[in-house]
């Protein structure tokens, strides 16, 4: 899908480094038509991307593009480029790449080519960076071709050296880099990609390339960023989402100990929605809530300094809304628009057959309401950014995971050009990091500094704004609830013949599940919703989006459905998949972005099945023990969950066992973070399912911080969770997300095998379930 | 007000009120940026040292109560050969990194008082520690390793 685009679209070239080493970019047409537009007025520079840096003494550096948050992408990349190279791991430091436009869409990237997010940094770099890898390697066989005057196709390489066998000679890269330098770089097109069971990087374990820093406790993460001189500040928001500060204490704040400047900091007139143009880069978000800011000589005499705050807040109309308010009118909608026939179709509602008629013949109904409810993401680093605003320019250090939308440039009042971005390492990631707003504060605060500082003649300063947890946890974008009212019909065989959900949500695509399974698995299908309103809680995307929370109402709804069904809720998922009631679609060998491919799912349960013994385990489980199973497809990739669990007459789960079957394509890049991840999504669903839950009382987030939102902890861990990576023929995609959503489900499902109890709403920890 | 205090073996002098968190002065005042903040209400561990050999939350340690020698991830050894470091690299550990400061001093002081702990001792031990992405089972079998030598069991 991209290698076409690529070959039509980029080239590669190489350049003198100082040194004497040489530089490898892949470059993209954008480059090389602004070149050929000139003269008029000034030809612009072609300007390299550059992925890897050939040294003197034969070792590399391969430059990540990717913020790294936690998913291995420091990594994964740089070993697709080092494998198709062909050199050795171990010659190989990696770089992090600034934020730079010149990673943009000419890469592969639907929006822009530096995020961490949906999944889709290894489905949208893999052929991209094969080409880099490859095309280099080309190059230094080309050379050492001419250099021995031997043809090209008696040269192999490995270990950065290239190898003329019969005449018994080698060269290494380095040594062939000058002469690389003057050969023509070949098309794309003609250069050969290695057959996959050559590898020697990819899919074999590469451990984390930071881990030396992160034991030993150097400065890694966006918070240990430290220019010289830098003061620390915080940024109190108004509570009420919405809400705006109008005046504050400002000259009592300035006279605390340690505290350097204070400021009242006013939102931006919110402009009007423009869509960007078809093929346009999005626009630049510059919104950003008022509050007031305190800067002082270390964080904590910031933070103290707010004990003393006193705000006038102008609190908006969002103060009047509530949880319990949005779960009233919920349960309204379902009982007024649940049987209304939704308007129109598309991806959020759908209608295929007559649930309603079918619901008539049917042998058994089975009706269920289910909930989910906000969730805050709760990266262990708290939202921070560090800049320094200095003559007209800007200096940013930030953990996002999209840089390129957050707009520092505007709070800061200058133009993107004179914007620096460094992009740190961020400790956690889950979505939170896809709003950067604290760029957009920390920006506009460490312009307010310089400018004050300069009227009293002092050289400006690099200012790290820090979150508290509080902070973090009462102005996230949080996951968006759902409210899903089923009802499904089965024949007398069992059968499932309609199936129906009513969603109760607010505004977002975020939870409506048209396209979900059984979809496709059953001949009346009806999807449609209705919407909560006025909502003014700000939602976005954590880890999974939607089926974070759709995966656990629609397989426990379907666990449900066999029960009724009298049968098997493994084998009752199977019989559904492998009897599609419309024409499957023709699937080509490209995995990312694909439609539901139930061979792939059947696939993943059909391993887990064996993984875990099923059937046989089942039959041989004490009381108060239970097998759940779930599947998933989830950001192209296909995961199946069996959970084994044992509960007491007091509700005190334990989880005894996990196994997990995982179809992410042909390829697994990393195998060790692949099994981490996994494992880190089972132990998450845990905590969705136990704890985490995000309620508002008059406009504002209940929960403070850890003890009102206890993640999963270490005694709560299950003893073990197989890991096992089916190989389909398919490109190779994804694994952040997919992990996490079948496991809720799972972990449900496990649960009524063990009681006789289904649970329909989360979290469970407040219907008086605990871990052991 | 000056306070002393002796970090990793170095004595150290710093000038803060007496209420200000040990954690801010290791990362402000000394610019010690390994030890962690994450919730500032000792729910989360990420901002564990050891005093006196002891694992002790520091943003709820004030500085006028250190009376005793601390040890932070910088000082746990001279250059990472600490057997739980060679564990956590052996094993492949961290995803984000951002709590393994923390889980560190945790099992270093847990294998300090025990040095072959069970799956029971790890847990109790480590429960306070929270990895948000979820490592429990390597910093498990971290653990282990590192009790047994660098051997797998």
């Amino acid at each position: 899908m991209t290698t076409q685009t690529l070959n039509r679209r980029s080239f590669i070239k190489l350049s003198a480094m100082a040194g004497g080493g040489i530089m490898i970019g892949l470059y993209s047409d954008k480059d090389l038509l602004a070149q050929q537009r000139g003269p008029a007025p000034a030809p612009t520079p072609i300007n390299p991307n550059t992925y890897i840096k050939v040294h003197p003494d034969n070792t590399f550096t391969i430059v990540s593009k990717n913020p790294e948050t936690g998913q291995g992408i420091r990594n994964s990349l740089p070993m697709i480029v080092a494998d198709e190279f062909d050199v050795d791991w171990k010659q190989v430091k990696i770089e992090q790449a600034d934020r730079d436009d010149k990673y943009g869409r000419d890469m592969g990237a639907p929006t822009v080519g530096q995020i961490e997010g949906g999944s889709t940094a290894t489905p949208q770099n893999y052929q991209p960076m094969r080409n880099v890898g490859a095309t280099a390697r080309a190059m230094m066989v080309a050379a050492a071709a001419k250099q021995w005057n031997v043809p090209a196709g008696e040269l192999t390489t490995g270990s950065g050296v290239v190898t003329h066998r019969s005449s018994n000679r080698t060269a290494t890269y380095a040594s062939l880099a000058q002469t690389a330098l003057s050969m023509p770089v070949p098309e794309l097109s003609t250069v050969k990609l290695k057959d996959p069971k050559d590898f020697k990087i990819i899919g074999r374990e590469t451990k984390g390339v930071d881990n030396a820093a992160i034991v030993t406790g150097k400065p890694s993460f966006s918070i240990d960023v430290n220019p010289p001189g830098m003061l620390y500040a915080v940024y109190e928001k108004c509570p009420v989402f919405g809400g705006k500060a109008v005046s504050a204490n400002l000259d009592e704040i300035k006279k605390l100990p340690g505290v350097k400047h204070a400021f009242v900091i006013d939102a931006p007139p919110p402009r009007p929605a423009q869509p960007p143009a078809a093929g346009a880069p999005p626009a630049p978000n510059v919104t950003w809530n008022s509050g007031v800011a305190i800067v002082a000589d270390n964080w904590w005499l910031a933070n103290n300094a707010r004990k003393s705050l006193k705000v006038q807040w102008d609190e908006g109309p969002v103060a009047s809304q509530s949880t319990v308010g949005y779960n009233t009118q919920a349960k309204q909608l379902a009982a007024t628009q649940a049987s209304q026939t939704p308007a129109g179709g598309g991806p959020r509602s759908v209608k295929e057959g007559d649930a309603e008629a079918a619901f008539k013949t049917a042998a058994k109904v089975v009706e269920a309401e289910y909930y989910f409810p906000l969730l805050s993401h709760a990266p262990l680093e708290p939202q921070n950014s560090t800049a320094h605003y200095k003559d007209g320019k800007l200096e940013i250090w930030s953990p996002s995971q999209i840089p390129q939308i957050f707009n520092a440039a505007v709070p800061a009042g200058i133009q993107n050009s004179d914007v620096t971005f460094h992009l740190v390492r961020a400790g956690g990631g889950f979505g939170r990091r896809l709003v950067s707003e604290y760029d957009i504060e920390v920006s506009k605060i460490a312009r307010l500094v310089s400018d004050e500082r300069a009227k009293q003649g002092m050289p400006s300063v690099p200012v790290k704004l820090l979150w508290s947890r509080e902070d973090d946890m009462h102005h996230d974008n949080y996951r968006p609830t759902g409210h899903h009212f089923f009802k499904a019909g089965l024949d007398a065989s069992g059968n499932l013949i309609a199936f129906r959900d009513f969603v109760a949500s607010h505004g977002t695509t975020s939870v409506i599940p048209a396209n979900e399974f059984p979809r496709g698995h059953v001949k009346n299908f009806w999807v449609s919703e209705g919407n909560v309103s006025p909502y003014g809680i700000p939602v976005g995307a954590l880890r999974a989006p939607p089926t974070n929370g759709v995966s656990f109402v629609m397989q426990s709804f379907i666990d449900e459905l066999a029960v009724a069904a009298g049968k098997d809720p493994l084998q009752f998922r199977l019989d559904l998949l492998k009897n599609p009631t419309t024409e499957p679609p023709t699937f080509s060998n490209v995995g990312f972005g694909a439609p539901f491919n139930a061979k792939r799912a059947i696939a993943v349960l059909e391993s887990v099945r064996d993984m875990s013994d099923w059937n046989n385990r089942k039959s041989k489980l004490p009381k108060g023990t239970g097998l759940g199973v779930a599947f998933q497809y989830a950001h192209s990739g296909y995961v199946a969950y069996v959970v084994e669990l044992a509960i007491t007459a007091e509700k005190k789960l334990k989880v005894n066992k996990v196994w997990s079957a995982i179809d992410i394509g042909s390829e697994t890049v990393n195998p060790t973070h692949a099994t981490n991840l996994v494992q880190g999504g089972f132990i998450e669903a845990m905590s969705h399912m136990m704890a985490w839950e995000i309620t508002i009382e008059n406009g504002r987030v209940v929960q403070n911080n850890f003890d009102k939102y206890q993640p999963t902890r270490m005694r709560n861990a299950p003893p073990s969770i197989e890991v096992k990576f089916l190989k389909s023929e398919f490109t190779p995609t994804g694994l952040g997300e997919p992990s996490l959503p079948p496991a809720v489900p799972a972990i449900a499902n496990a649960i009524y095998a063990a009681t006789g109890i289904r649970v329909r709403s989360l979290p469970i920890g407040s219907q008086g379930y605990s871990w052991t | 007000m000056p306070y002393k205090l002796t970090v990793n073996g170095q004595s150290k002098t710093v000038d803060v009120p007496p209420d200000m968190p040990l954690l801010w002065v290791l990362r402000d005042v000394l610019n010690m940026k390994g030890t962690k903040f994450g919730c500032g209400i000792a729910q989360c561990g990420a901002c564990t040292v050891q005093i006196g050999g002891q694992a002790r939350r520091a943003c709820q340690t004030q500085i006028s109560t250190v009376n005793a020698p601390v040890t932070t991830i910088e000082g746990l050894s001279a250059d990472g050969s600490h057997p739980l470091q060679k564990a956590w690299l052996e094993l492949d550990v961290p995803q984000c990194g951002y709590c393994q400061a923390g889980q560190l001093m945790s099992a270093a002081a847990l294998l300090a008082s025990k040095p072959r702990p069970t799956d029971s001792d790890i847990d109790l031990a480590m429960t306070g520690n929270v990895c948000r992405c979820g490592t429990y089972l390597r910093i498990r079998e971290a653990i282990h390793l590192a009790a047994n030598g660098g051997r797998k069991a």
